[in-house]
């Protein structure tokens, strides 16, 4: 006779919730949920009653209602006769504007920063040392402020330039007027057949782009070095340049001129969108800097060595064997730097640039008093802006990160 | 979880405009201290002397509700608020009541739930210009560039009055008064409008207010009035009737001089009534008797306030014009105390 000893059938008991390790853990998981749930409940009751209280409702009706007021710096068709709705897009525009072209300097700025701080060069390191520390140890809004006084109060005003003898006079061959309103460029008029030079430009720029991947290609294969810049440099202007005069230059330049208060015609840069984008470029640009640093040097010396011993030249060696290590560890801290400048951007209040935060986060909640509905607006496009840039980023990082053969 | 994280952001908003409908009288009491939302800087109206002490007519309207409230004119704390804070701050409850040259319109007291509980000064939107720019007309301003603080209805008008007359401009918004003197200075724009009387008491502060004109034209109607939230009609009767005994102290003839002997009992029974020796109007706003008593012995009549802080023999030198008394050819009309 043999004793079969059968396992102890376990029933579950409510106290294992708590003295089992296997319950545990999901025990406590649960509560926590449940906790934070309440806690969102509780705040959410507490702003219905309090809007209740007020006698305000939650609407964002607004949007479709007549802003009536002006915007000066306006990428699309706008008027006070526009919706706060359009008032918010002028303003989304205008950030993304500042925000793009501040990314693009900072970054070429920082790259440079970042590589001649690394000089053997003792003046050049100490000067990018000097511009690294001075911009990324004082607060970005003395920068724009700093930056948009010394424009105001050191330019010419436009009157300034009238008259027999004036006092000020445009430059570049009278084509540009610096004033305290910003600066007055020659702008493009787009004449008829305009869109086939366009067209031309930015086959170019494919052509441009596909050269470069064959380039890279060949080099990878058999290692020859085809002259990248030069032909890149040809394709930008020559094909347009090309298609500008057989056309009968369909695309001709405007130049401001001075007529009543103030210039007319050619482009206008408003000296808040300039102090804006030169004061979030240098911040920005110091921090970049410090992030190529930082990449250069995690890759290690001893590959400098080894590329010096094979007879590469410096600048290929910078070019081929550090910075393709080196970008590993700098576009990551990079899309934070990005994500900053743009976030950044919403301080152009200081100056009176007419972006998001000023427009929809500030004069159409002031016009119409719905602020939360306003201000939860601006947080939701930067959220979006945000994760869309990181997005992108992400993307590129994916394309450069190590290969694993 | 998206939409709790949604709730969490309302929520955080939601608490900072807490506990608006408790009682404000009660509260002041309490604390005992007035809380008052003033400009940033407005000369004559409210800006911080040399000794720290803020001075002006906005300022007096305050010291005068907390002259009524707590019977001592000097327990306010002044809270400098921008156009864009303004509201907000009156809102959640930062401040009690919001004298900042504020104009009464019909969104802001309906949809935006506040309380206009009268007005101070009648003012209407005007424009300054260099007086060497050679401009006499605000007609003659197409195509000028105007510095203009955001979020006012002086914005408004502004749009409305270009377009009316077929004119554009280019719009320079600034936040502060200070920032607008400052670009308007340095000739970053043509333009400065807003109040007529802002601008007379901003140019009285240049060096050389002389080489600045204001132009004729008055675009707009712009009544300036304290305000209060909406909802608290006890402390709103507070506010309102404190300036009313500003304007009949001035009506009645009653000076911070000559209501001591007043208060002992005249002749005329509504300075009696007033001054609380007959009647107990005090008790029926929930406040001492010689609550209008402390008004006029602290602050003075309306009259006084104007004329000390922006009256004629002022730097900022304004006309009574539209606020006189009525008797004397102005709006300024008090109901009668009874």
């Amino acid at each position: 006779m043999t004793a079969i000893t059968e396992p102890p059938t376990e029933s579950f008991r409510l106290s294992q919730l708590i003295y089992d390790t296997r319950y545990r853990s999901t025990t406590i998981q649960v509560i926590a949920f449940l906790l934070i749930l309440l806690a969102f409940f509780w705040l959410g009751r507490n702003i219905v009653s309090n809007l209740s209280d007020l006698g305000k409702d939650f609407d964002f009706g607004f949007l479709w209602s007549r802003a009536g007021y002006d915007i000066n710096q306006r990428l699309i068709e706008y008027s006070n006769n526009s919706t706060h709705g359009r008032a918010a897009l002028v303003g989304i525009l205008n950030t993304l504007l500042v925000s793009f072209l501040g990314c693009i300097t900072a970054t070429v700025l920082g790259v440079f920063a970042g590589v001649l701080r690394l000089s053997n060069n003792w003046i050049v390191a100490r000067l990018m040392t000097v511009y690294v520390e001075g911009f990324r140890n004082v607060p970005l809004l003395l920068w724009i402020i700093l930056i948009f006084a010394l424009m105001t109060e050191s330019t010419p005003q436009p009157r300034d330039f009238r008259g027999e003898n004036p006092e000020a006079s445009m430059i570049l061959f009278d084509s540009v007027a610096v004033t305290n309103r910003g600066i007055f460029t020659p702008g493009p008029i787009w004449g008829e057949g305009s869109t086939i030079v366009i067209i031309v430009f930015l086959a170019s720029l494919l052509g441009i782009f596909a050269f470069r991947r064959y380039a890279a290609k060949l080099q990878e294969q058999t290692g020859q070095i085809l002259p990248v810049l030069w032909v890149s440099l040809g394709l930008f202007f020559i094909p347009a340049i090309l298609a500008q005069l057989v056309l009968g230059s369909p695309i001709s330049l405007e130049y401001p001129s001075l007529q009543g208060f103030n210039f007319s015609g050619g482009v206008h840069l408003r000296n808040s969108l300039i102090a804006l984008w030169f004061a979030l470029s240098l911040y920005t640009g110091a921090f970049i800097a410090e992030i190529v640093r930082a990449g250069i040097m995690s890759v290690s010396r001893g590959q400098t060595e080894a590329a010096f011993a094979l007879g590469i030249k410096p600048s290929r060696t910078m070019n081929l064997v550090i910075l393709p290590q080196a970008m590993r560890v700098i576009i990551p801290p990079l899309i934070s730097q990005y994500l900053n400048l743009t976030k950044n951007s919403s301080l152009a209040l200081a100056v009176g640039y007419m972006d998001v935060r000023t427009t929809l986060g500030g004069i159409t909640v002031n016009q119409t008093g719905r602020e939360l509905e306003g201000i939860l607006l601006v947080g939701v496009f930067y959220l979006v802006t945000s994760l869309a840039i990181s997005g992108v980023m992400n993307v590129y990082n994916n394309s450069i990160k190590l290969k694993e053969r | 979880m998206k939409k709790s994280i949604f709730l969490g952001t309302l929520a955080l908003a939601g608490l900072a405009a807490g506990f608006v409908s408790a009682q404000t009288l009660d509260e002041v009491r309490a604390r005992g201290s007035l809380s008052c939302g003033v400009s940033t800087g407005l000369a004559g109206f409210s800006m911080p002397d040399a000794n720290g002490e803020w001075q002006g007519f906005d300022v007096a309207y305050c010291r005068a509700v907390a002259a009524a409230v707590l019977g001592d004119s000097t327990a306010v704390d002044f809270v400098p608020l921008t156009t864009q804070t303004r509201f907000t701050a009156l809102s959640s409850g930062e401040v009690d009541v919001l004298a900042r040259n504020t104009t009464w319109t019909f969104s802001r007291d309906v949809d935006l739930r506040l309380e206009f509980i009268g007005v101070n000064y009648y003012d209407g939107q005007g424009f300054m210009v260099p007086r060497d720019l050679g401009v006499s007309s605000a007609l003659e301003l197409d195509g000028a560039t105007v510095c203009i603080q955001t979020g006012t209805t002086t914005e408004l008008n502004l749009a409305d009055f270009f377009s009316a007359n077929n004119m554009s401009y280019e719009p320079v918004p600034v936040e502060t008064n200070a920032e607008a003197q400052q670009q308007y200075l340095a000739g970053a724009c043509d333009v400065y409008t807003t109040d007529a009387s802002g601008l007379a008491a901003t140019r009285a502060t240049f060096e050389d207010p002389d080489g600045h004109v204001l132009l004729a034209e008055i675009v707009s109607k712009e009544p300036l009035g304290p305000v209060v939230r909406h909802g608290d009609s006890e402390w709103g009767d507070i506010a309102r009737w404190t300036l009313n005994a500003m304007v009949a102290a001035e009506e009645l003839g009653l000076t911070s001089a000559n209501v001591g002997e007043m208060s002992a009992g005249t002749e005329n029974p509504e300075i009696n009534r007033m001054l609380g020796t007959e009647g107990d109007l005090g008790g029926m706003l929930g406040l001492e008797a010689d609550w209008a008593a402390n008004i006029i012995s602290q602050v003075g009549n309306y009259g006084e306030v104007f004329d000390s802080n922006i009256g004629a023999a002022t730097p900022i030198g304004l006309a009574r014009g539209l606020n006189a008394q009525w008797t004397d050819g102005g709006l300024l009309y008090a109901p009668p105390f009874r």
